[in-house]
């Protein structure tokens, strides 16, 4: 009971801190905030197959962009577009792709399924980077953010800064909670068992190839769902959203955070942008400084982060899934002979 | 077909074969599992035990030749239906979930067996039939009492008993065990004999292994195999007295003895 009310406390005092946050600090804040937020559900829809699926994919950024792109090309010229139309194609269109580019690229392993879906996020960079579809190389503005109406009356205006920060928090509490469901429901045991030792999965009658299918697919819808409301949130859709540089990025965001939780990438994304925010308005060589605080994490946070609040309570924030509490190259360099 | 379910034959397999390239790893095998009985296969290594176990398992395609399991031919069958159809099997090298619990591993199978691989929602704790499944296979392979602990803190003796705790999680018609006694001592060898008999109970069972003591005091039938064929096939005591078998499996000096 005790430690029930425990668990319940930090979570809780970090919701109210979000709740809070708009109303104490300047808008320029709250746009950062709602910037994290969304690159925090990218992160987190990244780690449905990286952390507990043990699939490095390189081509998320591409779903996140692709969903920008849907919602500029929905968006007629002199008005806004309906988020009842627009948020589902992209979610579809989004869908569709990651279907179509996971069943192609999940017939490799290991580093060719890293290679594979890099491949397959450059092709659609340059699908947009060097054809008129997306006004090329250029991009294109969105010069109205999505309606939400109801009848005639809008229900959300999302050109206020403070109602399109709630309205990013609740897309990331409500993925929160769906990754939360999937990985502790027999999906997640499948997917994660997949991961630690697929040949005995597969012989136990996993059908693996479609369960690491489905949980790409969801990443991939998420991801989108993040790119959406970013495209909405800058106004501007630009090829390089979908490249590969802000996919290594995200993935940085995954392992800086922690692979082994739901909430630690969010908490990654947290840092590399806020740390990117700070770096960058005092000093002209940001990058060097940034690149070796990451360095830094990486050495005395190997569990990401999200580690430090274990340090800091004393438990685990998560609970953990089954087998992830060691990331796998770690796992294959346990000595067998101890065993014995 | 209702022919061969009705002799109690679990699993037939006719004139298999499988080739690496020029070689012929498994050429022309026959044989018949029947239900509650265990059918060792033993042979030299590089006879293609290993490899008939994994054409039967599913884990790799034949070149040519069938496989019946109870009456149905699941010759074209991946791996992961032919575990949905009744297929068990272990590894010669241990196969475990490493950092799960002993629980998680077996729950995982029973789960397997139970086709929820995509259920999305309800908490996996909460399913009592997956639950009730695991706890069973671990009262039988009298791992109950560690069922919380890391799989890869089990000492080798444990790991070889949940590889078996895990087939029989998934309730299988038919299981195949590659070599269960593989590393084992005296003392944890006794035990896993004792366990493997009773697997036989309302299933069949295939037994690769190298133990001839285990083999004769385990096997209901033997098929002797070398180079890629089975050279003798029937009741322990008519395959001790094959001559075939003597020369090229004990060495021709104890053949001439005989």
């Amino acid at each position: 009971m005790n430690s029930k009310l425990q668990n319940l406390i930090v979570p809780l005092a970090l919701l109210f801190a979000a709740v809070a946050l708009p109303l104490l600090v300047p808008t320029y804040y709250v746009q950062l905030a709602s910037k994290m937020l969304l690159m925090g559900m990218l992160a987190m829809a990244l780690n449905l197959v990286v952390g507990f699926g043990g699939l490095v994919s390189l081509c998320h950024a591409a779903f996140f962009g692709l969903a920008g792109y849907v919602l500029a090309l929905t968006s007629p010229e002199s008005q806004a577009a309906s988020i009842w139309l627009s948020l589902p194609i992209t979610m579809a269109v989004c869908g569709l792709a990651a279907a179509i580019i996971g069943a192609l690229s999940l017939r490799t392993k290991g580093i060719y399924f890293i290679m594979v879906t890099l491949a397959f996020g450059e092709m659609l960079f340059y699908l947009f980077h060097d054809t008129k579809i997306g006004g090329g190389s250029d991009g294109m503005y969105i010069y109205f953010k999505p309606d939400v109406l109801l009848g005639s009356t809008q229900l959300i205006d999302l050109d206020k800064p403070r109602t399109f920060y709630f309205v990013a928090l609740g897309c990331v509490l409500l993925t929160v909670w769906l990754l939360r469901t999937l990985v502790n429901a027999p999906f997640g045991h499948a997917l994660a068992a997949a991961r630690d030792n697929e040949r005995r999965s597969v012989s136990l009658g996993f059908p693996v190839f479609m369960v690491r299918l489905v949980a790409f697919v969801i990443s991939g819808v998420l991801a989108g769902v993040a790119g959406y409301f970013s495209a909405a949130q800058f106004g501007f859709v630009a090829p390089q959203l979908l490249g590969w540089h802000l996919s290594a990025t995200v993935l940085v965001m995954v392992v800086l955070g922690g692979m082994r939780s739901v909430t630690g990438p969010l908490i990654g994304a947290m840092v590399i942008i806020g740390l990117e925010e700070v770096l960058k308005s005092s000093t002209e060589h940001w990058k060097l400084i940034y690149g070796l605080i990451v360095i830094f994490i990486v050495f005395a946070l190997p569990g990401g982060v999200q580690q430090l609040s274990s340090l800091i309570f004393g438990r685990k924030v998560d609970a953990p899934t089954p087998g992830t509490e060691v990331w796998k190259g770690a796992r294959s360099m346990q000595p067998e002979a101890a065993n014995v | 077909m209702s022919e061969i379910a009705a002799k109690g034959i679990a699993l037939r397999a006719e004139g298999l074969e499988k080739r690496f390239g020029g070689l012929k790893a498994v050429s022309n095998v026959s044989l018949d599992v029947h239900a509650g009985e265990i059918h060792a296969v033993i042979g030299p290594n590089g006879a293609g035990k290993s490899t008939l176990i994994n054409l039967l398992s599913g884990d790799l395609p034949v070149t040519s030749g069938t496989i019946t399991l109870g009456g149905k031919v699941i010759t074209t069958m991946g791996a992961s239906r032919r575990g949905l159809a009744g297929v068990g099997r272990s590894y010669q090298k241990t196969t475990i979930f490493q950092t799960s619990t002993v629980f998680e591993n077996v729950r995982l199978s029973a789960q397997a067996r139970s086709g929820h691989a995509l259920w999305m929602f309800g908490n996996v704790r909460n399913d009592a039939t997956v639950n009730q499944r695991a706890d069973n296979a671990l009262a039988q392979t009298g791992l109950t009492a560690r069922a919380q602990t890391r799989a890869n803190l089990l000492s080798h003796g444990e790991q070889r008993q949940l590889e078996i705790a895990m087939v029989l999680a998934t309730d299988p018609q038919l299981i195949l065990l590659d070599e269960p006694l593989a590393g084992m001592g005296q003392s944890e060898a006794k035990r896993m004999i004792d366990l493997i008999k009773g697997l036989k109970v309302r299933r069949a069972v295939l037994l690769v292994e190298h133990d001839m003591d285990a083999v004769f005091a385990l096997a209901d039938r033997l098929t002797v195999m070398a180079d890629g064929q089975v050279i003798a096939s029937g009741a322990p005591d008519y395959v001790r007295a094959h001559p075939t078998v003597r020369s090229a499996y004990l060495g021709h000096d104890h053949g001439e003895a005989a």
